[in-house]
């Protein structure tokens, strides 16, 4: 048995929710890695989208920014930042929203601005970026992160972008179309919402991982479906294929990164 | 019409005390260069507005240039915080920085109504979120056919706009290619524009037919500066030098650190260390 990393295992599961025929709009880091894995193995013809303007972008190695210039080189084609926004996004040509977050509550609502108050910041994070307009415009939201007890709170100090609000029809009552966050893969689980109070729910645990774990690891109290599996464990070609990504972006940013 | 000037007479030209700036350049093509020149020139009371402000705009706040950022994304990207704007934003040192923040959407929209010569813009954002409670210029626009509640903020519309291209022509045309960002629409929005360039060219060629060039006639300054986006990268000139966003990381975390930085390697350089940045990165 091959063995592998709870962040791989992370990766993999991320990956394996995308389609050839979904367009992917990628954030940065985590995201990025899920979406080329995904295009490296089981969805060679998905479309992938960065916010920087290129559409349909097959990087050979990870950008370690938005705007590498890899991204441009590889795309079909390269748009400005305005067209990308509002054509492509706010245009409803995208299927699927690929986000990251510090912080998430138990809807799916994420903040990347502030910790504590705004004007007086505990700790001052980036911004939203794209994130508030990916959240509403996308077809649906997929979230990967990391879960810890100070990234999975009860109450967000700042709503930078909507998940399922606070729950229920909260979304549709502010009069957005979307589905919102429909899977939030960690390194110990997935979630996905209940259809009715729109919480996020266990629905699968990684081989290995315990609900204690899962627990000790979320600001909220987690609730599971009535049915949860077991993640299957990465295969050997997922594997390799992630690993090499890693290798090539490794090798090609070298003394760079 | 565009003119040729050396960049100090280029900054003198077209900056002054008090403006409101918008050096622009998705992660490539970022006007490093020009930005180095207004803190040598000590301009001060700067609004600058940038959606992605990084090294460039952590170096204009920390040496005291600016009292007011627009922004939309502020952050080292890949590295971590900008500790130059946090330093401002939390403790008012060396002066303090009003912030004003929006989402990527609300100000590629607001360039966009600035080189459309629109007062807003329109666009369907910020629902759910908390942004409109601590932004006064986030405000809901009811369309008048479907009834539709949009969001509206103000045009963007610079007395300056100050980026990096990859060429001009001996005419004063710019053109730009790969990453283009929102360069055209900040140069159109704003009263007067200042453009470096990798090079100066007889001609765009080989160039298609629907390249992206700014006329001479939209253009105030242009000042030839190789290697003029270091750290950033002009696409098939030279790579990104990831290494110096990183080290940045140490460098703006100390006060006294930062100010002997920005002493020997800006305060006391010129625009001629870029081209040595470009011949190390340049393109393999």
């Amino acid at each position: 048995m091959t063995s592998y990393t709870p962040n791989e295992m992370m990766t993999v599961a991320a990956a394996r929710a995308l389609k050839s025929s979904d367009v992917c709009f990628v954030g940065i880091g985590q995201p990025s890695a899920a979406c080329n894995l995904a295009r490296l193995t089981h969805a060679p013809d998905i479309t992938l989208i960065y916010e920087s303007g290129t559409i349909a972008t097959k990087p050979n190695v990870l950008p370690l920014s938005i705007g590498d210039g890899e991204l441009s080189e590889t795309a079909m084609t390269t748009v400005s930042v305005p067209e990308m926004f509002r054509y492509w996004l706010q245009g409803g040509r995208i299927t699927i929203g690929f986000l990251g977050g510090a912080q998430i509550d138990k809807y799916a609502n994420l903040n990347t601005t502030v910790v504590g108050s705004y004007n007086k910041p505990k700790v001052r994070l980036p911004g939203g970026g794209g994130a508030p307009e990916i959240a509403t415009s996308c077809g649906e939201i997929f979230i990967i992160m990391n879960q810890s007890p100070r990234g999975f709170v009860e109450r967000l100090d700042f709503v930078t972008s909507l998940g399922h609000g606070e729950g229920g029809a909260y979304r549709e009552k502010l009069g957005v179309t979307t589905k919102g966050p429909t899977r939030l893969v960690t390194d110990l689980c997935i979630f996905e919402p209940d259809p009715e109070t729109k919480e996020m729910i266990v629905t699968s645990i990684h081989p290995g991982v315990t609900r204690a774990q899962i627990e000790a690891n979320t600001g909220w109290r987690v609730r599971y479906a009535n049915e949860v599996v077991e993640t299957p464990i990465p295969r050997a070609d997922e594997l390799a294929a992630l690993r090499e990504l890693h290798a090539r972006t490794k090798r090609a940013h070298g003394d760079q990164a | 019409m565009s003119q040729f000037l050396s960049l100090a007479e280029a900054v003198e030209a077209t900056i002054y005390d008090g403006d409101t700036v918008a050096m622009e350049g998705f992660t490539h093509l970022i006007p490093h260069a020009a930005g180095h020149e207004v803190i040598r020139q000590r301009r001060k009371h700067l609004s600058l507005i940038r959606m992605t402000p990084d090294l460039i705009y952590d170096q204009l706040i920390g040496m005291g240039c600016a009292d007011k950022l627009t922004f939309s994304w502020g952050g080292n990207p890949g590295v971590g915080s900008l500790h130059r704007m946090r330093d401002a934003v939390e403790n008012g040192w060396p002066t303090p920085l009003a912030i004003e923040e929006h989402s990527h959407a609300a100000m590629a929209n607001a360039y966009e109504a600035g080189a459309a010569g629109l007062p807003c813009a329109i666009f369907r954002g910020y629902i759910g979120v908390d942004l409109p409670k601590v932004n006064a210029n986030i405000k809901r626009i009811t369309c008048p056919f479907t009834g539709e509640m949009l969001a509206a903020i103000p045009a963007i519309r610079p007395d300056v706009a100050v980026i990096h291209a990859q060429k001009a022509d001996r005419a004063g045309n710019v053109f730009m290619e790969g990453i283009v960002g929102v360069q055209k629409h900040a140069v159109l929005a704003a009263k007067r524009s200042l453009v470096t360039v990798e090079e100066i060219v007889d001609e765009f060629s080989p160039r298609t037919l629907n390249a992206t060039i700014l006329p001479a006639w939209t253009v105030t300054a242009i000042v030839e500066i190789p290697g003029g986006a270091h750290p950033s990268y002009a696409h098939g000139y030279y790579m990104r030098d990831n290494a110096y966003y990183k080290a940045w990381d140490a460098i703006a975390r100390d006060r006294d650190g930062f100010l002997a930085w920005m002493k020997t390697n800006v305060l006391e350089k010129g625009p001629e260390i870029f081209a040595a940045q470009r011949q190390r990165l340049a393109a393999a």
